[in-house]
């Protein structure tokens, strides 16, 4: 079946659309919506949002948005997105000790989706909360001050979890 | 000089972040005293009067650009900036969490000051938890009849919707902050015309940081002239200033502008992290140029002392680096920064940017040449001085240049020809 929103989406879509006076504006967050019901972004639900949004948002549009911001996922990431923060504060509090953990436990390179499609590893470049390095945002949720003790402790909470 | 909190007076209130707190501490009587006794312009002119300088980066003061918004029909639009994003910077997260209806507050007496009806909240999208608790704030200030129509029965309306952004340090600046809330790519706009006059929806629009809102209430509570006898004379009022880096205890401290350097780095964050040598301090976010320790001691913490040493207060996040800091490393990695968040829309940046951090990969794994370090140089040259729409170029140019130029030896050391001399 083609896709549509799920019910939860639908119904924040509906609670969006007065918010705006312009229809264009609906982009960036019903892409989120996309997102959270499918886990990345394709080609079908962007459309899907064009027709949604209609004139004069076009696929083209709605695509070129996409590929601009680095929080749609562009291809399906893991159930755990970790993502480790790289950037100056983080570094000088030890992040690289962080990713290499995170990378050799879980057996994988930065940017790759482990086999079981459990976990996805990536550094990125500034999370906004330098004061409590190194940080890792795992999902929706920041995990702060990482030790390898304390990430470790985490991955195999996340194990247990999934 | 020192401590001093208006803002983050109840920060060890556990539920700081809500309605019944905040209005349990005095929250919302300035909006009341706005609305129900004082005009637009009394509110712009006791802004101008505090002196309140923009707290996301510029320094621009607040109550002269609420002032630019003409007096049209147009529907005039308030926009809070909370997509913090450089480097260093994690102040506006902490208000977002603990206090979002004294933003919201602030807004709505930014609102009336300039007329608007409608306001957005923009926050960076990592900060999920963040964006729920203002969702929810700005739930409970409906229900209270703090937002929407006939605002507290006083004849005001103003809505308010929040906005999360999608990963792009960019559209922190205000135009390309604009564009993304306009369901485009964030491209900043070549200016003028200015937000005041075109921004959003092609509309007057004021974009104010999430501290700056945050110092309104606090202003109209206390007036403008006695808001002024906070700080130093021409950077009133106190700062949040988010410590990160080298110290034993990093965090976010609210302090009396003119506070010196060395007191928020040796008293109030405890000292150097294991008793090291202070070597060089980023005194207001990454874009800010590098200080010495020398020239650190000498440093105040307000806009001008930061200035007459050819830096910036910007964001006011200070960047504690010890004697073991590898800058080269640490250079490179904020060229990384830029230039991965370069929007691409103008080659001197988009190239610069990326060449820049090549040749400082190159040098930081010891197979630079002195030809790289001039290339740096003449290419910083070249993405500087308004040869781009907005100032990410220029940014880069300032983590990188000034650092090259006063750690000389550091980076000469990683040199490949030092490196084969030295073996």
């Amino acid at each position: 079946m083609a896709y549509q929103f799920s019910q939860e989406s639908e119904k924040r879509f509906q609670r969006l659309i007065p918010q705006f006076p312009s229809k264009r504006s609906l982009i960036l967050p019903c892409l989120f919506l996309l997102q959270a019901d499918k886990g990345f972004v394709d080609t079908e639900g962007m459309q899907y949002i064009a027709d949604r949004i209609g004139e004069p948002v076009s696929l083209a549009h709605v695509h070129g948005v996409a590929t601009f911001y680095t929080m749609y996922n562009k291809k399906p990431v893991g159930k755990f997105h970790i993502q480790i923060c790289a950037n100056i504060s983080c570094y000088l509090a030890g992040s690289d000790s962080i990713t290499e953990h995170v990378c050799s436990k879980l057996g994988i390179e930065k940017g790759e989706t482990s086999k079981d499609k459990k976990y996805t590893v990536d550094e990125v470049q500034c999370l906004g909360a330098c004061g409590f390095g190194p940080v890792a945002q795992i999902n929706d949720k920041y995990y702060e001050n990482l030790t390898p003790e304390s990430i470790e402790k985490i991955l195999s909470e996340l194990e247990k979890e999934g | 000089m020192g401590l001093k909190t208006l803002l983050t007076t109840h920060i060890n209130a556990a539920d700081s972040h809500t309605l019944k707190h905040y209005q349990s501490v005095g929250g919302y009587e300035s909006l009341k005293k706005a609305i129900s006794c004082m005009t637009a312009e009394q509110i712009v002119n006791d802004v101008k009067n505090s002196g309140l300088r923009g707290r996301g980066g510029a320094g621009f003061p607040t109550g002269n650009k609420w002032g630019f918004i003409p007096k049209t029909d147009k529907p005039k639009y308030l926009i809070c900036n909370g997509d913090e994003g450089e480097p260093g910077t994690f102040k506006d997260r902490m208000l977002i969490e603990r206090f979002p209806h004294m933003l919201i507050e602030g807004m709505i007496i930014a609102a009336k000051a300039i007329d608007s009806h409608q306001g957005y909240i923009y926050i960076r999208g990592e900060f999920h938890k963040g964006i729920r608790i203002v969702e929810t704030a700005v739930e409970e200030a409906y229900k209270a009849g703090l937002l929407g129509k006939n605002i507290l029965g006083l004849g005001y309306d103003f809505d308010l919707a929040v906005y999360s952004g999608a990963g792009a340090y960019i559209c922190g600046e205000e135009s390309a902050l604009i564009n993304s809330l306009e369901g485009r790519r964030g491209h900043p706009r070549l200016k003028p015309p200015f937000p005041a006059v075109s921004g959003l929806y092609a509309c007057p629009t004021v974009v104010n940081n999430v501290e700056t809102f945050c110092n309104v209430p606090h202003i109209i509570r206390m007036t403008g002239e006695e808001y002024k006898k906070i700080g130093t004379e021409k950077s009133p009022g106190t700062r949040l200033f988010a410590v990160s880096g080298h110290v034993k205890k990093p965090g976010i401290y609210e302090v009396e502008m003119g506070t010196p350097m060395k007191e928020l780095i040796y008293d109030i964050c405890g000292g150097m992290k294991n008793d090291k040598a202070l070597k060089a301090v980023i005194p207001g976010g990454s874009s800010s140029p590098i200080l010495t320790a020398e020239e650190a001691m000498t440093a105040t913490m307000d806009y001008e002392s930061i200035a007459s040493l050819k830096s910036m207060l910007g964001s006011g996040a200070v960047i504690i680096l010890s004697e073991e800091t590898d800058l080269v490393e640490t250079t490179y990695r904020l060229a990384e920064f830029y230039s991965h968040e370069s929007c691409g829309q103008c080659t001197p940046c988009r190239e610069g940017t990326h060449w820049v951090k090549d040749l400082l990969h190159k040098i930081k794994v010891g197979e630079g040449t002195e030809k790289d370090v001039e290339l740096i140089f003449s290419l910083s040259r070249n993405m500087e001085g308004g040869t781009t729409i907005c100032p990410l170029a220029d940014a880069c140019v300032m983590a990188v240049r000034p650092t090259m130029t006063k750690f000389k030896e550091e980076f000469s050391l990683r040199l490949k020809k030092e490196v084969s001399l030295s073996h």
